[in-house]
């Protein structure tokens, strides 16, 4: 007997070193999802890599002038302030990635606790659940973040709590329907009588079966997340200077577009960059994964 | 039919309601006195009394919230202690432009995108086909306030063919000051609906009374658009009310972008000024839109379908 | 012997092949089928014989990957494989109409079915208001109650049974020369099946259509055609009238139908019998005998080569090595 306690969770998935292979190749036939994944690697790595790759230090107000158009010196050329907007660019990344990796891991988190509690809770507070959540993912996202922003004021932490509670409801009914539809499953049940704990079965089966998805739409969600941090910071309501963000340096190019354009062109640029990349590559990562989620096909 | 619409309606109320009590706890959540909070580093004693009294800020939170409900239902959406005039009229003189906007963007959005979506369905796999998807995958990944910007320096700051900032006066006065900012909102919507009504379409002409109709020899063209699109653009029109939250927030950005006096355009100039009673005022009111947007887009659809008139 | 005898229907040799990832399947071979104007024919044979696919192939309704390999599909003297796709539909709903299988989703749902009643009628003169009486007259000959208000009723507002006989009133009112019944009793129940059998024998004798009658059920098919063909895995293994088939079978599967048809077993018993073993495999076809697999009398001679049409009697054939003694029938 003490063989059948190595019981192969529903669903888990049949991590053979090959499959890992085949998922690649598959992903490699997607031309679009390697562009994406090209322009992710791009992105993310200059982010995290930012403080050792930019050319200058980019609070510094350069010689060169201000609103210069670009030159070899400055490949973006330089911003109200003089300085180079390339270098501000890059470290804007940084606030990028760390709004989307803390709003996104909070918002799972949350996410998942909320899900499991409507899952494996009783009916009343699952139908309640759904319609807070339903509400909650009802409210314009930009009306909603402002609102908050009027209360706690504006700075990157406001973004981080707002991108984090309107991600929430995606995630946690994901969690949910998982729990419900396996709640009741004969297999569950047998592993209870059996006398395993909540925590055996969340551990076994729900989270093999719920991590896939969510982390696929966790990436799919990247794109917003960033998009949303660098509207609000556009508005004002973000980040504040002197930090930069993809954001603010559009706004400040928005202020000044009558004397240069450059500003502007050159904020747009790693926005629509890593929208897209996130983008495509998610797009291929769910076709790849799990052809059901696809809204379209 | 009647039971099915007051379903929608006490939905809608409920989201109303929610979003209410939300913004009202959100007052309170915050740690210190919410007249300050509220009025922010600007605030004068008389200024938070004034508030204090017209929100009812020392009452209890129940009474507060009831007793915004109540004004609510006379059309009171509370007063704006800065500007010493209702909220309710400070709003609604900007709403028509916020309209006006959203409804140009998707009207463009949805004369493109829905033939563009059932071409694909039916030329499947051919070069517009596959470049209608990467165009519309792409466009939908562009946020709308870069469009925006990137449209108004382009076509109004380098070229000056069309107008940067406003609404405009006369017809043509206010159509061209709406091409920009429609467009900039209207883009990724093309490309969105597109892709779902080629979807559906493809689901549709898949199934077994499209295939009966075709038994009969009935011209494909009649075929799709009376016996396939009525059905197909089902998803499409709940996906549009749906959407009309993101149109919303679309909406604010553009209206900064263009400079046009709207509701998106005034939200963010409140929250600039922490001017909390005409921001929510704001919120109420896009929230009902949004509300009335969901309940439209239902009614549409039970017009379309009448299976889902009967279904309780 | 022209005239009289010609067939509306003649089907020579006709082949399919349905294209698929692992490699081309053989879903129809060398088929032969008569239809003589007038008359009903049966095409029998248990789930993936093919039968379904040939009432298709003649409407020419395939799926994208189908291809007709060889034969004709003769209809009044013309070849209908090698018929453009604009002549086919100016064929459907006017020579040919069809009856499909599931009633439940053969109607479109948010259509009035008098508004498709009268869209059919496309290629017939007349009024909307002329059209419409013809639909609302053919409504009462099925047998549907009150029907001038129905005309503006939806599908789902009406049962199975009576969406089917809203099916095949369509069918009828084009006035066509073929009607092909795709399993139209299938999704019904018994008793039902049994009115919509009673109301298409009642219809044919009245308009003088032919009908392709495709069923499973062996029961139907005696009850209402003329003739029956007999299909396995994508072959013709026996064609003739009904009570020739019936009381003489050529063919062992044949003769297996008959024995697992609960309607004609005799005795009381636990067990229903069946056919053991399963189809074979259309992209791997065995040489021989397709159904050598599962036939008790099967013998070397089966494995070796696939036995030619044989004549059981007047217009009668079977393929089958045992019928040796018989002639050949003619190709």
């Amino acid at each position: 007997m003490r063989g059948a306690t190595h019981t192969r969770a529903i669903g888990a998935g049949r991590h053979r070193p090959h499959a890992l292979m085949q998922h690649w190749r598959r992903l490699r036939r997607d031309q679009l999802g390697v562009f994406g994944l090209v322009l992710v690697v791009l992105m993310v790595g200059s982010a995290i890599l930012a403080p050792w790759i930019v050319p200058y230090d980019h609070t510094e107000l350069m010689t060169g002038g201000r609103l210069a158009a670009p030159t070899w010196d400055h490949p973006l050329g330089t911003d109200q302030l003089g300085r180079d907007v390339f270098s501000r660019l890059v470290m804007g990344g940084r606030v990028a990635l760390q709004v989307a990796l803390a709003a996104l891991t909070a918002a799972l988190s949350a996410g998942l606790v909320l899900g499991l509690i409507a899952g494996f809770g009783p009916r009343w507070l699952d139908s309640g659940m759904l319609l807070v959540l339903d509400a909650v993912r009802a409210f314009p996202v930009v009306i909603f973040a402002l609102a908050v922003v009027t209360l706690l004021g504006p700075s990157l932490w406001t973004i981080v709590l707002v991108v984090a509670i309107t991600s929430v409801p995606i995630y946690a009914r994901i969690v949910r329907t998982q729990t419900q539809s396996l709640r009741n499953n004969e297999f569950i049940q047998a592993e209870r009588a059996l006398g395993a704990g909540t925590p055996r079965i969340l551990a076994i089966h729900i989270m093999p079966n719920v991590i896939g998805p969510l982390l696929i739409l966790a990436s799919m969600d990247v794109p917003l997340v960033i998009t949303m941090e660098a509207g609000l910071s556009f508005l004002g309501m973000g980040v504040q200077p002197p930090t930069p963000s993809w954001g603010t340096i559009l706004n400040d190019g928005f202020n000044h577009i009558s004397n240069s354009p450059w500003p502007v062109i050159a904020g747009g640029i790693p926005i629509i960059l890593t929208t897209l990349g996130f983008t495509f590559l998610g797009e291929a990562l769910r076709d790849i994964f799990d052809p059901k989620l696809r809204k379209d096909v | 039919m009647w039971f099915f619409l007051a379903r929608r309606l006490g939905l809608a109320a409920a989201i109303v309601v929610l979003a209410v009590t939300l913004l009202y706890l959100m007052i309170h959540a915050v740690p210190g006195d919410p007249a300050s909070i509220i009025l922010g580093p600007r605030a004068t004693p008389e200024l938070k009394a004034a508030l204090r009294a017209e929100m009812g800020l020392d009452q209890p939170l129940p009474l507060q919230i009831a007793g915004f409900f109540w004004d609510l239902l006379h059309g009171d959406l509370g007063y704006d202690v800065f500007s010493d005039r209702p909220v309710s009229q400070i709003v609604f003189e900007r709403l028509p432009h916020t309209i006006t906007l959203i409804l140009t963007s998707i009207a463009w959005a949805a004369v493109i995108g829905i033939p563009l979506g059932c071409y694909s369905a039916i030329r499947r796999n051919t070069l517009i086909d596959k470049i209608t998807g990467v165009l519309s995958v792409s466009t939908i990944a562009i946020p709308s306030f870069v469009m925006a910007l990137y449209a108004l320096l382009l076509f109004a700051v380098t070229l000056n063919w069309l107008p940067a900032i406003g609404v405009g006066e006369g017809f043509l006065g206010r159509l061209t000051h709406l091409v920009l900012p429609a467009f900039a909102v209207g883009i990724s919507w093309v490309g969105y609906m597109a892709r779902i009504v080629r979807a559906s379409m493809l689901e549709v002409l898949g199934e077994n009374h499209v295939r009966m109709v075709r038994a009969f020899g009935m011209p494909e063209r009649r075929i799709i658009t009376h016996y396939a699109l009525p059905i197909a653009i089902m998803p499409t029109v709940t996906l549009i009310g749906v959407g009309m939250a993101h149109l919303l927030s679309a909406a604010v950005f553009a209206e900064t972008v263009f400079a046009r006096p709207g509701v998106g355009s005034l939200i963010v100039d409140a929250v600039d000024a922490r001017n909390y009673p005409v921001v929510m005022g704001c919120v109420l009111v896009t929230t009902g839109l949004f509300v009335i947007a969901t309940t439209l887009a239902d009614i549409i659809n039970g017009l379309l379908d009448p299976r889902t008139r009967e279904s309780l | 012997m022209a005239g009289a005898a010609d067939p509306l229907l003649d089907i020579r040799d006709l082949s399919l092949d349905f294209a698929s990832p692992g490699g081309a399947l053989h879903a129809l071979r060398d088929i032969d089928v008569t239809v003589p104007r007038g008359r009903i024919v049966g095409v029998v044979g248990e789930s993936g014989c093919g039968k379904s696919t040939l009432a298709s192939t003649i409407i020419r309704l395939l799926a994208a990957n189908a291809r007709i390999v060889s034969g004709e599909i003769l209809f009044e003297g013309e070849d209908l494989a090698k018929a453009s796709e604009h002549r086919m539909r100016e064929l459907r709903g006017a020579r040919m109409s069809m009856i499909f299988q599931d009633p439940m989703t053969a109607l479109n749902p948010v259509r009035a079915i008098g508004e498709q009643m009268i869209d059919i009628q496309h290629r017939l003169p007349g009024s909307t208001a002329d059209k419409r009486r013809r639909a609302r007259d053919m409504l009462a000959t099925v047998g549907i109650p009150d029907p001038d208000n129905r005309l503006t009723a939806y599908p789902h507002q009406f049962s199975g049974g009576m969406r089917q006989r809203i099916c095949i009133a369509m069918a009828l009112l084009v006035e066509p020369a073929l009607i092909l019944a795709d399993e139209p009793t299938t999704a019904l129940d018994a008793t039902l099946e049994v009115q919509i059998v009673d109301l298409l024998k009642e219809l044919q004798r009245e308009q003088g259509c032919s009908i392709l009658f495709v069923s499973h059920h062996l029961g139907t098919v005696t009850e209402l055609c003329d003739d029956v063909v007999v299909m396995y895995a994508g072959e013709v293994v026996e064609a003739g009238s009904v009570r020739e088939i019936f009381h003489n079978p050529g063919h062992p599967y044949t003769q297996a139908l008959l024995r697992c048809d609960p309607g004609r077993i005799r005795e009381a018993t636990r067990q229903l019998p069946t056919i053991p073993g399963a189809l074979p495999d259309l992209a791997d076809l065995p040489r021989g005998c397709i159904f050598q697999n599962r036939c008790p009398q099967a013998h070397d001679r089966c494995a070796r080569e696939a036995p030619p049409r044989h004549r059981v009697a007047e217009g009668h054939t079977a393929s089958c090595h045992l019928l040796e003694q018989t002639e050949e029938a003619p190709a």
